[in-house]
């Protein structure tokens, strides 16, 4: 018999570029501190934590699990950190989701910091994941890849600049919406097409801010809802995919999963609607917020996840199917794009999909949430997590 | 959170320098040193599985598709096919100034696709470049003068 998981209470700092009034670990503290309150808990009452943290290259301190054991209440109970990536923040709600629903423990918090803005090398620190003997020779980084997998993307189903234009102007002004938020306000197409040029076709609106902050989320059995937390959101499927490190065997004629198409993203999109019951995504499901650290990465996914047919996302933008009143309310929080701490930005996305369902969004809550999804992804999409949060339990799965 | 004294402390006091220097001896094991003595000589090596009967380039030791070694080396062709592609305009501290053609291409009889500098290319105009070397657009493998073992021994030049 497997434990119902439900998310007991949430937090989000504001993310801003950087912040010297309070150091990495006094930033992760204050996320745990917040989100222990908004799950009206005592640090006692929590039974383990897994802590969200990417690369510590960022901010100096390797490895600064050990440096924030005590300020998140660590000391005397299991803790484990999990790194993959961007898709940090997504693999740690689906490892809290594995240790409540195993029965293992009856509560466990999630809790990670970033500061990126800690160095001026960040683009170094990110070419540093690269393959030592053919790659990173090449000004090969997390923009420069993707921007050659849109530059594809783009040939292949006739989307143009200005057709990602139009999801970033969305974006910044949902983000307006959300406190949270690092870059947000009302901006043209014409704004974003004068932005200038990093990578073809990504100009710098097309890509995320360097985001320092942090985030919590405190997971519990149906035990701890009874005790806790009078409107959960229920995590009711989970689905997680790896693919190869090596780029050019994923954008070939033989690769298994197209990179170009973002085709992983079906393995762990299709894995976790099974579990949730979800049959008709468009119908089922009122918010997705799509991990997109650039313009070309969300909507590319949410085609995967069948929300609409491969090539037609941009096309359905230019409608306004994707407004927070459109068909479905994606990235109502502005997205990664907004607001991207890497090693709690997929944490982000859990805890605004998990926020939508318990009605706790404010000016960017969409009405009537029953089901809410968030990806994360991490290193050159090597790692994805797709995972399903609902006002209900499926007693099925 | 509120400050935990009653004023900020002063903004000289809230940053501490540091710079960082590591050296790393990367060892290149035998396949990624049998691909650097090829380049010595101007040939790109691929190596092949006979199960899956797929070409692999960067070279691995073992095929991910069949889990059986990969079992011969094979010459890859000196022309193929761009399958992605970028011009990086600025952003990047690298070891070149932007702007910076980088394009994957699948060589002739390989199965995967190697990054590498595309050189030779007008780029006073971006958007023109970019139509150059679209995916699809053909290439040519040209070598350094004299080349030192390392995968930037090479580039494309479109044909």
């Amino acid at each position: 018999m497997s434990e119902i998981v439900a998310v007991l209470g949430t937090y989000q700092s504001i993310f801003k570029l950087r912040d010297n009034t309070i150091t990495f670990p006094e930033q992760a503290q204050q996320a745990a501190i917040g989100c222990l309150a908004a799950a009206h808990m005592e640090p006692g009452d929590i039974d383990a934590i897994v802590f969200s943290l990417a690369p510590t290259a960022f901010m100096g301190v390797a490895d600064a699990n050990h440096w924030s054991v005590d300020h998140i209440f660590g000391a005397g109970k299991p803790m484990l950190r999990v790194h993959t990536g961007g898709a940090t923040g997504g693999s740690v709600v689906q490892a809290a989701y594995s240790l409540v629903r195993s029965g293992m423990f009856r509560t466990v918090m999630i809790v990670g910091a970033e500061r990126i803005s800690e160095t001026p090398d960040a683009q170094k620190v990110l070419n540093q994941i690269f393959d030592p003997f053919y790659e990173k020779d090449m000004p090969l980084q997390t923009i420069t890849t993707v921007a050659m997998a849109a530059t594809a993307y783009m040939q292949r189903h006739g989307v143009t600049q200005e057709d990602l234009a139009h999801l970033i102007v969305r974006q910044r002004r949902s983000a307006m919406g959300n406190p949270h938020a690092h870059l947000k306000g009302i901006i043209t197409i014409e704004d974003v097409m004068a932005s200038p040029m990093i990578a073809h076709p990504l100009k710098l609106f097309d890509c995320c801010p360097r985001s320092s902050g942090s985030a919590a989320m405190i997971v519990g059995n149906m035990d701890a809802v009874r005790q806790y937390q009078s409107r959960p959101a229920f995590i009711t499927g989970v689905g997680s995919v790896s693919d190869s490190n090596w780029i050019g065997d994923r954008i070939v004629p033989t690769t298994q999963y197209d990179f170009i198409d973002w085709k992983l993203t079906q393995v762990a999109g299709r894995k976790a609607f099974e579990r949730a019951g979800i049959t008709d995504p468009i119908r089922q499901v009122q918010v997705a917020e799509v991990y997109d650290a650039f313009s070309i990465q969300g909507l590319t996914q949410l085609e995967q996840l069948g929300f609409c047919s491969s090539g037609k996302g941009f096309k359905l933008e230019r409608e306004g199917a994707w407004d927070i009143d459109g068909m479905v309310a994606v990235c109502p929080s502005g997205g990664t794009l907004c607001t991207n701490p890497i090693a709690v930005a997929g944490l982000v996305r859990a805890i605004e999909a998990a926020d939508q369902v318990m009605g706790n969004c404010g000016a960017h809550q969409v009405k009537g949430v029953r089901n809410a999804l968030a990806t994360a992804v991490g290193g050159i999409a090597q790692f994805l997590t797709c995972s399903v949060f609902s006002s209900d339990y499926n007693t099925e799965h | 959170m509120a400050s935990l004294f009653s004023s900020p402390l002063p903004t000289h006091a809230q940053v501490m320098t540091e710079q960082v220097t590591l050296r790393y001896d990367y060892a290149l094991g035998e396949v990624a040193g049998a691909f650097m003595d090829g380049l010595r000589s101007r040939k790109i090596m691929a190596t092949r599985c006979s199960k899956s009967a797929m070409v692999y380039l960067p070279p691995r030791a073992f095929c991910e598709r069949s889990f059986e070694k990969c079992d011969s080396w094979v010459e890859a062709g000196t022309e193929g096919v761009i399958e992605s592609s970028t011009i990086v305009v600025r952003g990047f501290e690298g070891s070149r100034p932007p702007p910076i053609a980088v394009a994957f291409v699948r060589l002739d009889g390989v199965d995967s696709a190697i990054p590498n500098y595309v050189e030779g290319l007008d780029m006073s105009n971006v958007d023109a470049a970019m139509i150059r070397i679209r995916p699809g657009a053909r290439v040519r493998v040209e070598f350094i003068a004299e080349p030192i073992g390392r995968v930037t021994d090479f580039y494309f030049v479109l044909i």
